[in-house]
């Protein structure tokens, strides 16, 4: 375990993750997303969303890079959003936020300071601003929502497009795997980290509550199903995320001042995941892949699977 | 408070006496010893604010654009590359209202790697929204970025301004400094639309073409009205501290027949060519152009102009002579001069003034280049 005061004591409190996330945390009522968003049915991420600001609040500002949230919001002079949104450049929600923290916390602010962007905005060209962020001990939380392409634009491969997908700029489906943007986050050693996914929104608004309560760069990163890009039909994205949870294909998992705990919900599935074809199947994007690339998958499930559980084991 | 200082260290000594909340910067020849001078201020107290060593000038201006938004001072001061990398942001920092100041310590750009004086860096920016102003003292770098905050956190600007000084050429240069007690020149920043979470807004959001011209329409209304501004606030300069700036410099030019014009140090210089022609018997005067956004009424009705750009926009000419000539109908002769901190003296100055043809382009330092 590593020392909490490696990270300057910025820690405010230790939490027993484990007896926190077995409760069912009381959601607000108040509302940050309203109606008339322009999001496409079945989206994930304003589901994730919707938890994320229930978990942190009023006193809340979401800075956006280019990205499906920008689109969203609505169109001006509207907005859908009930807290104040800074869109910013593609590259720089990280950048940005990290002004903006440092300006909050100098005006003796406590607001929280979000950075919301995409998987493209995040694992791609959005990494340069996000590691100086976390290198630099920004006092932010960075999500990640993650739909495993540039949905925005209409479905391009990113770093976080899984092998075998077929997006419009891997029509034959991706020859690369999916970045591992979680371990790049740990090399920085924050304070917090945690992986969550759009099925699971109590996990989402616990995740969120507990990050907030750290001093320092937090991070959580969403799967977030998207019918159009993944091609199911809409009314399905939660049982999406959860066959990704029950096929080990995303694993939920916290990491604490580096103290690694894999989620109830990942160790359960694990114990006796569900079949690969059954996460793949209702998915266009996975349409014709060949066996030997599904095998391959399987190979990398088991493999992550292992690792986070002997990092897990570490004492 | 006199002292003797470089021009980056003057620029740093003005920003101290401002104290903006957050300084947001990255490290470039020959603009470092700015940044360098600011964290040291930070680091030993003297100065109360947030230094945020980013990783590169993309960042620098996004972290000045997320604390600026929230409506308090910021800075941050590049160079050349520096500032080509932070050019998708320098657009987003106009047209988010937001009055950052920056210093900018104009170089050559790559390849090859030069890192001497020129211009094209910041002309680069020319049409992002930013009001330009370029300097050609240690003192004038001074005075104009104490002037650079009133100007643009006035309300009928809320606009970024960038203050342009010759590498090395000034940014290394010890000259004398005569520093102020700023008192309340400049009155406490309030932006208007500054977040709140109170009464939360959507910032940037999508936006229609009509509304988006709107917006645009709204910078230039506003680049317009910081004419008036600037010439206020340099009125007010004068009447506290003694100093005197407009949007030109002028000397001996109300009789001169001939006028060279050209920015930075070298419109400085060019007063001893002036001086030099006239004991020749040539009328002549010069005008340093110190703004360039919002770019001024310039008198030169009857007279011959000798531009000297230390920049270029290639496949059209020197950029202040092409702007020059979309005012004036008077006979222009272009010279480029000074690239990569090419060597200009005020007796080349002189050589250009005795040997113009106006009408036409010469490239100093190129052998049969016509």
């Amino acid at each position: 375990m590593i020392d909490p005061r490696s990270h300057g004591a910025l820690g405010r409190s230790i939490h027993n993750h484990q007896q926190e996330l077995n409760t069912i945390p009381e959601i607000p009522k108040e509302k940050y997303i309203l109606k008339c968003t322009s999001a496409c049915a079945g989206c994930s991420d304003s589901l994730a969303l919707r938890y994320v600001l229930k978990a942190a609040g009023p006193d809340t500002v979401l800075v956006v890079p280019a990205c499906c949230t920008s689109v969203i919001q609505g169109t001006y002079p509207n907005t859908a959003f009930n807290v104040p949104v800074y869109n910013i450049a593609f590259a720089s929600a990280a950048a940005c936020a990290s002004g903006m923290s440092n300006a909050f916390r100098a005006a003796g602010k406590k607001t929280n300071v979000i950075a919301y962007a995409g998987d493209g905005g995040t694992l791609d060209i959005g990494i340069q601003a996000m590691s100086g962020a976390f290198e630099r001990g920004t006092d932010f939380l960075y999500i990640c929502y993650d739909n495993e392409a540039y949905g925005n634009t209409g479905m391009q491969r990113s770093g976080g497009t899984p092998l075998g997908a077929r997006t419009t700029t891997t029509p034959a489906g991706k020859t690369e795997g999916k970045k591992d943007i979680d371990a790049i986050i740990a090399a920085h050693d924050p304070p917090y980290q945690a992986t969550a996914c759009a099925a699971y929104p109590q996990d989402i608004f616990k995740k969120v509550k507990k990050a907030l309560t750290f001093r320092g760069p937090t991070f959580i990163h969403i799967l977030a199903p998207c019918p159009p890009g993944w091609r199911y039909s809409t009314e399905k994205s939660v049982e999406m995320g959860k066959l990704a949870v029950k096929s080990g294909m995303w694993v939920l998992y916290e990491r604490e001042y580096g103290k690694l705990t894999i989620g109830a919900q990942s160790k359960a599935a694990m114990k006796k995941p569900i079949a690969l074809e059954e996460y793949l199947a209702p998915q266009g994007r996975f349409k014709g892949i060949d066996t030997k690339t599904v095998e391959i998958l399987r190979q990398r499930i088991a493999k992550n699977y292992a690792k986070l559980q002997a990092e897990e084991a570490t004492p | 408070m006199k002292k003797i200082s470089t021009g980056n260290k003057a620029v740093a000594e003005a920003v101290k006496q401002v104290v903006p909340a957050v300084v947001a910067a990255y490290p470039i020849t020959p603009q470092t010893e700015i940044v360098e001078q600011i964290a040291e201020f930070v680091s030993s107290g003297e100065l109360k604010s947030r230094y945020i060593a980013v990783e590169s000038e993309h960042s620098a201006m996004a972290a000045c654009i997320g604390a600026s938004i929230t409506g308090v001072r910021t800075f941050t001061a590049t160079s050349s590359h520096g500032l080509l990398y932070m050019h998708e942001m320098t657009n987003w920092a106009a047209g988010a209202r937001l009055p950052i100041v920056m210093a900018t310590v104009n170089r050559s750009l790559g390849p090859g790697w030069n890192i001497w004086a020129e211009h094209t860096d910041a002309l680069q920016e020319r049409d992002t929204g930013w009001l330009q102003v370029y300097v050609s003292t240690v003192q004038e770098a001074y005075d104009a970025t104490l002037m650079a905050f009133r100007i643009a956190e006035h309300n009928d600007v809320l606009l970024p301004v960038m203050v342009n000084l010759d590498g090395f050429l000034l940014s290394h240069i010890m000259q004398p400094l005569d520093t102020v007690d700023i008192g309340d020149f400049i009155p406490p920043i309030h932006l208007p639309h500054a977040i709140d979470v109170k009464n939360p807004a959507g910032y940037g959001c999508l936006t229609a073409p009509d509304q988006q011209v709107m917006f645009r329409w709204d910078i230039e209304k506003s680049i317009r009205d910081s004419a008036k501004v600037i010439e206020e606030t340099e009125k007010e300069f004068t009447k506290r501290f003694g100093r005197k700036y407009g949007m030109t410099e002028d000397y001996q030019c109300a009789d001169a027949e001939v006028i060279i014009v050209a920015m930075g140090t070298l419109g400085k210089e060019a007063e001893v060519a002036v001086d030099l022609l006239r004991k020749e018997g040539i009328k002549a005067g010069s005008m340093r152009l110190r703004w360039l956004r919002p770019f001024p009424k310039l008198n030169l009705v009857g007279k011959q102009v000798v531009v000297i750009d230390r920049d270029y926009s290639f496949g059209r000419g020197g950029i202040l002579a092409t702007e020059i000539m979309a005012q004036t109908k008077e006979e222009v002769f272009s010279v480029i001069a000074g690239l990569g901190g090419q060597e200009v003296t005020y007796e080349d100055m002189a050589d250009f003034v005795r040997k113009r043809r106006m009408g036409t382009e010469f490239w100093f330092g190129v052998k049969n280049h016509v």
